[in-house]
Formats: C-alpha cells, structure tokens, sequence
C-alpha cells in the first residue's frame, strides 16, 4: 500500500470547523491488519472465515450483554448534531465518517437492524434505512475498521453530548468485534504480544534495560556528579516505578524519566523498576479487551508481589494512567498487600508535588529561564482520571508543578485545555506510521491553539505527561513549522530546576572548563 | 370509531408501559464492568445525584457544547413537559385553575423548539448527513402534535368536557359511555400521540429512561478508592 500524497493543513487564526463535510476524504486510510501470527496469541483467529457475518452478530450480542454502555449508547443517541464539530479527527479531515456519531453509526446501523424491532420491522420492508439501519455486509467491515481505526479514543466527544455518550467505548467494542472476527490491527497486536513475551511494548530484553538504566546512571553523574541509582528488580525496594517503555530511551521522555530517578533520588525513598513489568502502557485498552486489558494489568500485581514493594507509582503516561486510575484495582486487585497510606497506584506528579511542598527539593527555576511554556492536558488523564483525591486535580497538578519549577507559563485557549483537551492526534492505538497523514491532520487543533500562544506570549515549548503525546508531537511538530525538541516532559522540566545535593555548580565548572581551555 | 381510538390507547399504553419497563430492566441487568466516568467527575453519590439533576433539568452538557441546539431543544422539552402536566386536567380534577391558564401557553415553547431543532437538522450540512428518515419523521410527528395540540386550545376549541368523560370512561373501561367528541383535529392529535406512544420504546426515543443508566454520567468517580467488579469479569478470577 503505497503511501497516497496529502497536504499538510495549513494553520489558520482560530480552530476552524469545516462546514461542508467532505464525504470519504479520508476512506483511504487504514492501518495494517495483524497476520494471523499475531492475532493467535491474544486469543482471536487468524483470518476472517465464512461465517463473518455470524460471527460479527454473535460477537456484538455477547459484548452487548456484557456492557451497559454500549447498549444505551446504541440507543439513546438522538442525532442532536452536538458532537459533530468536537472531533480533532474531523476538524483536521473533513471527513464526515469522523464526526463522532457517523462513526457511531458505521455500528449503530448493524445494531438498529439486527438487534431492535424498529430495524428488523423496516428491514423486512427493505428499507432499513428508514430507521438508520443496513443489512450487514462484508464491505461494511472493511469499512468499519477504517474509520474505527481513525478514532483515537479521547472522549472528548463524550464531554460535550447530552447523554455522556462516549465514542471511545464504541470504537473499542467495534475494535473487538473486528479482531474476533479475525480482523485486528498489526500495530496494537504486535505491540501485546511482545508485552506478553518480553514485558514491554518496545521489546527491550531484560539485559538490554539494565545496560539502558546504566548509561542513564552515567549520564546523570557526568552531568552533575552525583551518583542517582535506576534500580532494576530489587527485591523489597519501597516503591516500584511502572512507566511506559518509551521512558528507557524516546526523546523526550528519557529526560522524564532521569527526572523521576532524581526526584526519587532526593527525596530518600527506596525504589524500582520491574524487568518483568517494565511497561505502563496497557494496549488491552485500545483494542477493547478486558481479558487482554486484564492479562497485561496482572503483570503490575505479580511484579509488585515478587519484588515484596509496598507502594506503586506510575510514570508519565496517559492512558496508561487511565488503566491504572481506574481499571487496576478492577482487574489485578485488591492490593490489600501494599501500605494502604498511599493512593494505589499513584501518580508520579502526586509524588514530586508532594516532594516539593515538603521542601525535600532545591529547586532553582530560573534554569528553565531560557524557556516560555504551555502544558497540553493529555486525553485519558483528563477526562478519565484524577491525580489526587480532588476532582480536577488531573489538572491542576500537572500545572502546579510546572509552575514550582518554572518561571514563564501560559495556558493555552481554554477551549482546547481541562477536559476540552484536544487530542494530540497519535493516541488511541494509532501511533503507527502507516497512519502518519492521519496523526499529522488530526493534530491541527493542537498545532492552532500552540501556534496563537507562540505568537501572544512567546511559548517555546510545550509540555506533556503521555508518551504517546510526546512521541507523536515529536513526529508532527516539524510538518507544522515547529522544531521536534519543542515538546518536553513535565519531569525533564523538574530535573533540569531540581539541584541535587551535593552537585557540582555547572556554573563553576563551565568557568573553570574555559579557564583550563 | 371512539372504540377503535379507545383500544389503540390501551394498546399504545400497554406497549409504553411494557416497552419501556423492558428495556429498564434490560439496561439495568446489563452489568457495567469498568468504572468509566467522563472527568472530572464527583466522588460521591450525592455529588452524582447533582451531576445527574443538571444534565436532566438543565442539560447541561448541551448547554457548554452548542447553544442554538440547546435554546431550541430546552424550549421544547420544558414546553412538552409542561403541556403533558397540564394535560393531567383530562384525568383527573387535582390542578388549579391558576396553573393550569398560563400553562397553555408553553405548546408555544414546544412549537418553536421544534421547529428550530427541525430547520436545524435541514440547514447544518454536519447534521443533515447524520439525519436518517426517521430523525425527520420524529420532529415532525411531535411538531403536528404540537400545533394539532394547540389549535384546539387556540383557535376552533374542542368539547373539552366531552374529551374529559371519554378519557374517564376510557379510563374505567366504562364502554357505554365511550363517546369521542366528533372533533377531527381532536383525532389526528389523539392519533399522533397513540403512534408516539407506540414508538417511544423502539426509538431513539429511549433517551429520556436511558440517561440515567449512562455510565459516564452515573457513575462515582472513587476506583481506587472502592473495588469495582462485574459479575462475568469475577468469573476470570
């Protein structure tokens, strides 16, 4: 499949809703579908057989009976037309199928027809269309996986519908009853396979994390000279660290990830990282499987068991803080093992502001004087989490420790922050190059909000607590005009104001390095 | 024909009743396996009863994402509620007639709710490709309603105390006196309302019972706080 060519959209003055939609503008794009190789381990067939169209039907019955969610959602949507311009996907596509209740639809039609009175009546009648029903077939699931294959999952539609009606619980039972059907995504399925086999999403033997954790061991020493330990599988360590696998080496999440080591550092807490559960990400969400989402969460319980730990804290990640927020406790719990005086699990950015309220920190923020900065609030941690016990504080948190350890900082239009957060456009099991030209034009709302504070205050980087936001700004930024390096981690901003103790001054030792020279 | 209008009521009421006590049941024994909340969200149950009551009453949701729908669509629902509470009056003798006078007045609320929702669905090219026959069909099935309604209050008056015995009869299967005022505005509304009926359980109409079973608006946002387990889910453990 060859790549088709696109245009970059072009960042206008305010985020502008395209008025006519441009029907299938974006029909043309759909990620690999997963070889039976990799559908077989998670535990769904390997091809689509004759009998699809049972199968999809039986598939949809079974997880209709399973959530109430989907089963109201499928009837309750009264096309009130609420949704259809809160879509970054459609803002950046114009493609009518991704306006959050056409995409709705593409499953609705097969529930109105096969599963309602309405829709069997008229179809008898050979016109289910009348009702918003279709007679089932084989294109339809094609089509199916395109477009649910174009949603990230965000639920910000969800914030903004009358009925709290949530796409993201559509498009992961559609996602579901495709991969039964023996239809999966290469991407996400690959990615949990080697979660299973190795431990984490990237891949990265035990071996190669401990030689990883070492170098970042030296790095920090050479910068500052002071010895910060990244324990690996250190059995009755206090806390163990579960952060997305991206934190081992992805700029900029690595600078993130020295940040927690330093934090940690200072603070005098005993602490580790777990070969075997060396990954926050839970790609079980994605592709809507409980038992999948469930497998994979368990790895935390029997890693936190092992190792004898009495607190759990997670790294920077956005929806692997949705997992771990609200699903954890439901599918590896209870963690009546661990010290029940801490949030389980808990946020890193709960621990570090926690940290610098007590003073533990010497924080000299004018080190990030060189920098203007704004926070791009990260789908999952907004609308699916909170960070401490208060409503909001996915919000206020992440601020308030930026702020602790940086001078300039500006929000950006409160239409695109908190829970109307725009998507960075990679999330959601999507964060594949086969669906570059979607991740570019999905991020245009973001790149517009960025671009309107670069020109008022002078914004030079914008900060983030999701890998999949880091690592996507990072790929899209450069299409629109901005330099890769601009987003950065929200602990790389605190490692570089936190002076540890007993750090060589830079200063000094830059002065000294030019006396020498 | 006043038999004819009779039995179709007792069988538009008996599927409204059956229709929608099933589907009640249906989403309430549906199990809801993950704790999912749209955030943020309130941490106690009494935070969720506000949430709940500001979504229902003032629809609050609407009211953030699009104002125009939200003007038009609350004109409606608080007219029709209204309307349907001053219907009470052909049933039974307990509303003054203090309230029941300017109540008269919300079909106008109605009227113009729907007519905005109906010129909207039409003019917003986003909506009209989301608008099946049926969207159509609805809006302007309770339109006709609404005006039918509103010209027997407004313009040729119907023998409302004739109306009122029908419906007492009717009421106490008193089939004798089943005598249906001779009225045909009367009956195309009393037939339009009969088909809504019949349809309210079958349609997107279920929104109204199925509010209140969404996940994302009814749920306590305290997982870590509260272990949240379904039933098919304990079966894996």
């Amino acid at each position: 499949m060859a790549a088709k060519e696109f245009t970059i959209p072009e960042i206008q003055e305010y985020i502008e809703v395209p008025d006519a939609p441009v029907p299938d503008a974006t029909a043309h794009l759909s990620p690999f579908v997963a070889k039976p190789v990799l559908q077989e381990p998670l535990g769904f067939p390997g091809e689509v057989g004759d009998d699809w169209k049972e199968q999809t039907l039986d598939a949809m019955g079974d997880l209709l009976g399973k959530y109430r969610g989907l089963r109201v959602f499928m009837d309750i949507c009264v096309k009130c037309g609420s949704c259809t311009d809160k879509c970054h996907y459609y803002i950046g596509t114009a493609d009518p199928k991704n306006m959050p209740v056409a995409r709705q639809d593409l499953l609705r039609r097969v529930y109105r027809r096969y599963f309602t009175f309405a829709g069997k009546f008229w179809g008898a009648l050979g016109m289910p269309g009348f009702v918003g029903a279709a007679d089932l077939e084989r294109g339809m699931l094609d089509e199916m996986y395109s477009y649910y294959h174009q949603c990230s999952e965000c639920r910000r539609c969800s914030v903004f519908c009358p009925y709290g009606i949530d796409t993201a619980e559509i498009t992961m039972a559609a996602r579901e009853i495709l991969a039964r059907v023996g239809i999966g995504q290469k991407y996400n399925n690959e990615i949990i396979g080697k979660v299973y086999t190795i431990g984490n999403n990237l891949g990265l033997p035990e071996r190669a994390l401990e030689d990883t954790l070492e170098g970042l061991e030296e790095d920090i020493e050479d910068e500052t000279g002071v010895a910060v330990k990244l324990p690996l599988n250190v059995k009755g360590a206090d806390i163990l660290l579960i952060t997305p696998s991206a934190d081992f080496f992805a700029e900029p999440h690595v600078d993130g990830l020295m940040g927690y080591a330093k934090v940690f550092h200072e603070a005098g807490v005993s602490w580790t990282i777990s070969s075997s559960a060396s990954e926050a990400a839970n790609f079980g969400m994605f592709i809507g499987s409980y038992e999948n989402m469930r497998k994979i969460s368990l790895r935390i319980r029997e890693a936190a068991l092992e190792l004898g730990v009495k607190r759990i804290i997670f790294g920077e990640c956005g929806h692997a803080w949705r997992v771990a927020y609200s699903f954890l406790n439901t599918l590896a719990g209870p963690f009546d093992f661990l010290d029940q005086n801490y949030p389980i699990p808990q946020h890193i950015l709960d621990f570090t502001l926690g940290e610098i309220e007590k003073g533990t920190l010497n924080i000299d923020k004018s080190l990030n004087d060189d920098m203007v900065l704004t926070f791009h609030d990260s789908c999952n941690v907004a609308r699916a989490s909170r960070i401490t016990d208060k409503p909001g504080s996915q919000f206020t948190v992440p601020r308030a420790v930026i702020k602790a350890v940086c001078n300039n900082y500006v929000d950006m239009d409160p239409d695109t922050i908190y829970e109307k957060t725009f998507c960075c456009g990679g999330g959601g099991g999507l964060l594949t190059d086969d669906l570059l030209e979607l991740r570019i034009k999905g991020g245009l709302p973001r790149m517009t909000a960025l671009q309107t504070v670069t020109e008022e205050y002078g914004v030079t980087h914008m900060a983030a607590i999701c890998a999949i936001c880091k690592s996507q700004f990072t790929k899209i930024l450069p299409y629109y005009g901005f330099d890769m390096d601009q987003i950065v981690s929200v602990h790389q901003l605190v490692s570089s104001a936190l002076i540890l103790t007993g750090q060589v001054d830079e200063d000094e030792e830059t002065e000294s390095g030019e006396e020498a020279a | 024909m006043s038999l004819a209008f009779a039995i179709l009521f007792y069988v538009a009421t008996l599927v409204l009743v059956v229709g929608v006590a099933f589907k009640v049941v249906q989403y309430s024994k549906t199990p809801v396996p993950l704790k999912i909340p749209t955030t943020p969200a309130p941490t106690t149950t009494s935070g969720v009863v506000m949430r709940m009551f500001r979504e229902v009453v003032f629809f609050e949701s609407l009211f953030i994402s699009t104002i125009w729908t939200w003007i038009f669509a609350w004109a409606f629902h608080m007219g029709l509620f209204a309307v349907l509470f001053r219907h009470g009056r052909y049933f039974h003798d307990l509303l003054p007639a203090v309230i029941v006078g300017p109540l008269k007045y919300a079909a106008f609320a109605m009227i113009i709710g729907l007519t905005g929702l109906l010129v909207r669905r039409i003019a917003v090219n986003r909506v009209r490709y989301i608008s099946a026959p049926s969207d159509y069909a609805m809006l302007i099935l309770l339109l006709l309603i609404g005006i039918s309604g509103a010209m027997m209050t407004f313009a040729s008056h119907v023998d409302i105390v004739g109306v009122k015995e029908y419906f007492h009869a009717w009421m106490t299967f008193d089939f004798d006196n089943l005598i249906l005022p001779p009225d045909t505005v009367l009956r195309i509304h009393l037939f339009l309302v009969a088909v809504l009926m019949l349809i309210f359980p079958i349609s997107k109409l279920l929104h109204a019972p199925g509010i209140f079973f969404s996940p994302t608006r009814n749920q306590v946002d305290n997982p870590r706080e509260v272990r949240h387990v379904a039933e098919w889910a304990e079966k894996l453990e």
